[in-house]
C-alpha cells in the first residue's frame, strides 16, 4: 500500500511561506500531477514527500507510516530530477545500479536488476556509456531506470521532461504513462506544463501561491474550474473572463472557454484585433469592454477582418461563474 | 516578378583563370603576412617579458650549470657536472629529504584542506566567519608563518611544545633530528592550507547539489555521498592541488631557512636549500647552484608528468 497523505502541511524558508495548510490524499497507484506556475510550491511539496525537506508544520504519511522523521532511504521513495542528476563519472550501468549498491545488494543480483530496468527502457546497448555520451532523451531514460530499479512504492518526479525538445517530450509522456501502468506504483509528478498534466495524470492538484486551488481529474479541472486561476491556468488559450454585467445580469464574473464563444449573434460586441489561422483551427482575438477575448473556431469559416465589430454569445451551459472578490466558482457543480 | 539573382563571378571579367588564381594566391600571402605582423605586435610584450625573465635565464642557467664559479670568476667543467651533482651524496640526501617533506606536507595538507572545505561548504549561520579564518593563511607570508611556528614550537615558550611535553632539557622540535622535518612541515602545511581550502571550496561549489540529493534519496549516507559524488567530481581540483603542493614542497626555502637552516645534521636540507642555503657546499658557487636548480627543474618536470599520467585516469572532467 502506498497511498500518500499530506495533512495540514506548511513549509517556511527563513520566515517566507512556500506552502501553507496543504491537505492532499494521493491514492495507491495513482498518477497525481502537481500543476502550477513557477514558485507556487509544487516542488517543495514533492521534496517534503521525498524527504528532502521537512515540513514546518503538518504530517506526511506514506501508507500507514508517519514519515516526518524518517530518512528518505527508509520511505521507499524514488525521485527523478529535472536535471536527471546522473553521476557523470559512472557508466549507465553503474548509475542504474547505484541505489542497489548503497543498499548492499549482491553484485550479481543488482547487475540482473539493472539489466531488467535497462531493458524496460531500451537502454541495454548503452550500459557501458557515460551520461555525457548520451542524448537528453537517453539520459532521461537512465534517470527513470535508476528510479525503477529498486521498485519503490512511490515515484516522485520533478519536471522530468522540461529539458527535452517538444517531439521527445511527447514520446516520453507516452512512455511514462505506459511505465505507470506496468509498474502499478504511485506516481507524483510535478510540472508547470498543462499538456503533461492533462494527458498523464489520473488526477491533477492545481497549485497557486502555496495553496491547492483544485484537485480533480483532468476533465473536472478543465470542465469545472474551481477558481479564476484554475480556469485561466488550464486550457490554451485560457478561459475568457468577462467582467460582471457584460454577458449576464449580476455582480459575478463569467468565464467562457474560447471554443464555447460563438460569433454571429448575441449580446456582446467584440472589436476584432487579430485573426490567427492555425490550419486546424482559427483563433480570433478581440476586445469586449476593454477585456481581451479569444474565440476558437473551425479553420474553414470566413474570418472577420481586423477592426470589424461582431456579435458574440455563449450557451448557458458553457458559462462558468466566479465570485468577483474571492474569484472562486459560485455556480452549482 | 523578381529577377533571379546573378551569381557573383568567381573570375573577374577580363582576367584569364591562371592570372586570377595567381592573384588570389598572392593576396592570401599578403593577408597572411599582414596577419602575422599584427599577431607579432600583439604577442610582442608577452614574448619580450617571457624571453627576458624566463627563457633567457633558463638557457643561461643551463650553461652556467656546466661551470664552477668563485670570486675569481667561472670556469667550464662540462655538462658532466649535472651527472656528478645528481650522483653526489649531498644531492641524493637532499632529494630524499625533499621527497619525505613532500610526502608529509602534500597528503596531510590536501586531507586537511578538503576536510575544512567540506565542513565549510554548508549553509549555516556563521559559516562565512570560518571560511575567512580557514582561508586566511593564503594572505600570510612564509616569513610570518615561520616566525609564528618558531614561537609555537619553541621549547621554552612555545604553546605546542608545551602541549606536547617539551622540557628545557630536550633539544626542541626544531633542533631534534627526529622531529625537525615534521616541525618544518607543520609550518608549511599551515601556510598552504588557505590555498588548498580556497581551491577545493571552489571545486565543491561546482558540484551540482541535486546529485547529493539524488544519492540521499537513493539511500547513500554521508560517507558514500562523499566517496561517490564529492571526490570524483572534485578530482580535477585535487589533481591540480596535488601538483601545485608538490611543486611548492620541492621549492620550499623560506620556512627551512628561518626555522632550521637545513639542520639539524642536514635532516631538513631540501634541494632548494642545498642550492641556496648558507653554509651549503654550493655557497659562493653560482655554477653549482645553477646545476642544482636545473636538476630540481628536471625532477619537478618528471614528477608533474608522473602525477598527470598516474592520476589522470582517476580524474573525471565534466563533459
Amino acid at each position: 500500500m502506498a497511498q500518500v497523505r499530506l495533512q495540514n502541511i506548511t513549509k517556511q524558508f527563513d520566515g517566507v511561506t512556500a506552502v501553507e495548510n496543504i491537505d492532499l490524499d494521493i491514492a495507491d497507484r495513482e498518477f497525481m500531477i502537481l500543476l502550477g506556475p513557477s514558485g507556487c510550491g509544487k516542488s517543495t511539496l514533492l521534496r517534503m514527500i521525498a524527504g528532502l525537506e521537512n515540513p514546518t508544520e503538518g504530517e506526511v504519511w506514506i501508507g500507514d507510516v508517519l514519515v516526518n522523521d524518517i530518512l528518505p532511504k527508509q520511505r521507499d521513495v524514488a525521485m527523478v530530477f529535472q536535471s536527471y542528476a546522473l553521476y557523470p563519472h559512472k557508466t549507465v550501468q553503474a548509475n542504474i545500479e547505484f541505489p542497489l549498491k548503497v543498499r548492499k545488494v549482491d553484485k550479481a543480483e543488482r547487475a540482473e536488476a539493472a539489466l531488467a530496468a535497462a531493458d524496460a527502457l531500451g537502454l541495454r546497448e548503452y550500459m557501458g556509456r557515460k551520461p555525457g555520451q548520451l542524448s537528453g532523451g537517453q539520459r532521461q531514460r537512465v534517470a527513470l531506470a535508476r528510479a525503477i530499479v529498486r521498485k519503490p512504492a512511490v515515484f516522485c518526479m520533478d519536471e522530468p521532461l522540461s529539458n527535452l525538445d517538444a517531439k521527445l517530450r511527447g514520446e516520453t509522456r507516452a512512455e511514462l504513462i505506459a511505465l505507470h501502468q506496468r509498474l502499478a506504483s504511485t506516481f507524483i509528478y510535478v510540472t508547470h506544463d498543462q499538456v503533461e498534466a492533462m494527458t498523464m495524470g489520473s488526477r491533477i492538484a492545481v497549485m497557486s501561491r502555496g495553496h491547492i486551488e483544485q484537485v480533480g481529474t483532468p476533465n473536472e479541472v478543465y470542465a469545472k474550474p474551481a477558481s479564476v486561476f484554475v480556469a485561466q491556468f488550464v486550457g490554451m488559450p485560457p478561459m475568457n473572463i468577462l467582467p460582471a454585467g457584460t454577458l449576464e445580469e449580476g455582480a459575478h464574473l463569467v468565464g467562457v472557454r474560447p471554443e464555447h464563444l460563438r460569433i454571429g449573434s448575441g449580446p456582446l460586441s467584440m472589436t476584432i484585433t487579430l485573426v490567427e489561422q492555425l490550419g486546424h483551427e482559427m483563433l480570433i482575438t478581440g476586445t469586449i469592454a476593454d477585456q481581451r477575448i479569444v474565440v476558437r473556431t473551425a479553420s474553414d469559416v470566413v474570418p472577420p477582418s481586423v477592426g470589424d465589430v461582431v456579435s458574440v454569445d455563449a450557451d448557458l451551459s458553457a458559462r462558468h461563474r466566479f465570485d468577483p472578490v474571492t474569484e472562486k466558482r459560485i455556480d452549482t457543480p | 516578378m523578381t529577377e533571379a539573382l546573378t551569381p557573383l563571378p568567381t573570375v573577374i571579367p577580363g582576367l584569364d583563370r591562371k592570372t586570377a588564381r595567381r592573384r588570389r594566391k598572392s593576396d592570401r600571402g599578403k593577408y597572411r603576412l599582414a596577419d602575422s605582423g599584427l599577431a607579432l605586435l600583439m604577442l610582442g610584450p608577452s614574448i619580450v617579458i617571457l624571453g627576458a625573465f624566463v627563457i633567457y635565464p633558463l638557457i643561461k642557467a643551463v650553461f652556467l650549470g656546466a661551470q664552477r664559479c668563485s670570486v675569481q670568476g667561472c670556469r667550464d667543467t662540462g655538462f658532466n657536472q649535472y651527472v656528478d651533482a645528481f650522483r653526489s651524496t649531498q644531492f641524493q640526501n637532499a632529494l630524499l629529504v625533499t621527497a619525505k617533506y613532500a610526502l608529509i606536507t602534500v597528503p596531510i595538507g590536501l586531507v586537511l584542506g578538503v576536510a575544512l572545505a567540506v565542513l565549510a561548504d554548508k549553509y549555516m549561520r556563521g559559516v562565512g566567519f570560518f571560511r575567512t579564518v580557514f582561508s586566511s593563511t593564503i594572505a600570510t607570508s612564509v616569513a610570518v608563518a615561520s616566525v609564528i611556528w618558531f614561537f609555537l614550537l619553541n621549547k621554552d615558550v612555545g604553546v605546542i611544545a608545551s602541549w606536547l611535553g617539551g622540557t628545557a632539557q630536550t633539544p626542541g622540535y626544531l633542533n631534534d633530528p627526529g622531529t625537525a622535518l615534521w616541525a618544518v612541515s607543520a609550518s608549511s602545511i599551515w601556510a598552504n592550507l588557505g590555498f588548498t581550502f580556497i581551491v577545493v571550496t571552489a571545486g565543491l561549489q561546482s558540484v551540482p547539489k541535486d546529485l547529493y540529493e539524488s544519492a540521499y534519496v537513493d539511500g547513500a549516507g554521508g560517507f558514500t555521498r562523499f566517496t561517490n559524488v564529492t571526490l570524483p567530481l572534485i578530482s580535477p581540483t585535487l589533481l591540480f592541488t596535488t601538483v601545485v603542493l608538490t611543486t611548492r614542497a620541492f621549492q620550499s626555502f623560506g620556512e627551512i631557512d628561518l626555522l632550521t637552516s637545513g639542520g639539524p645534521r642536514g635532516t631538513t636540507t631540501t634541494l632548494t636549500y642545498l642550492a641556496y642555503g648558507n653554509k651549503m657546499p654550493t655557497s659562493g658557487d653560482d655554477g653549482l647552484r645553477a646545476t642544482i636548480s636545473i636538476l630540481i627543474f628536471l625532477v619537478l618536470v618528471v614528477l608533474a608528468l608522473a602525477q598527470f599520467r598516474g592520476l589522470e585516469k582517476r580524474v573525471h572532467y565534466a563533459n
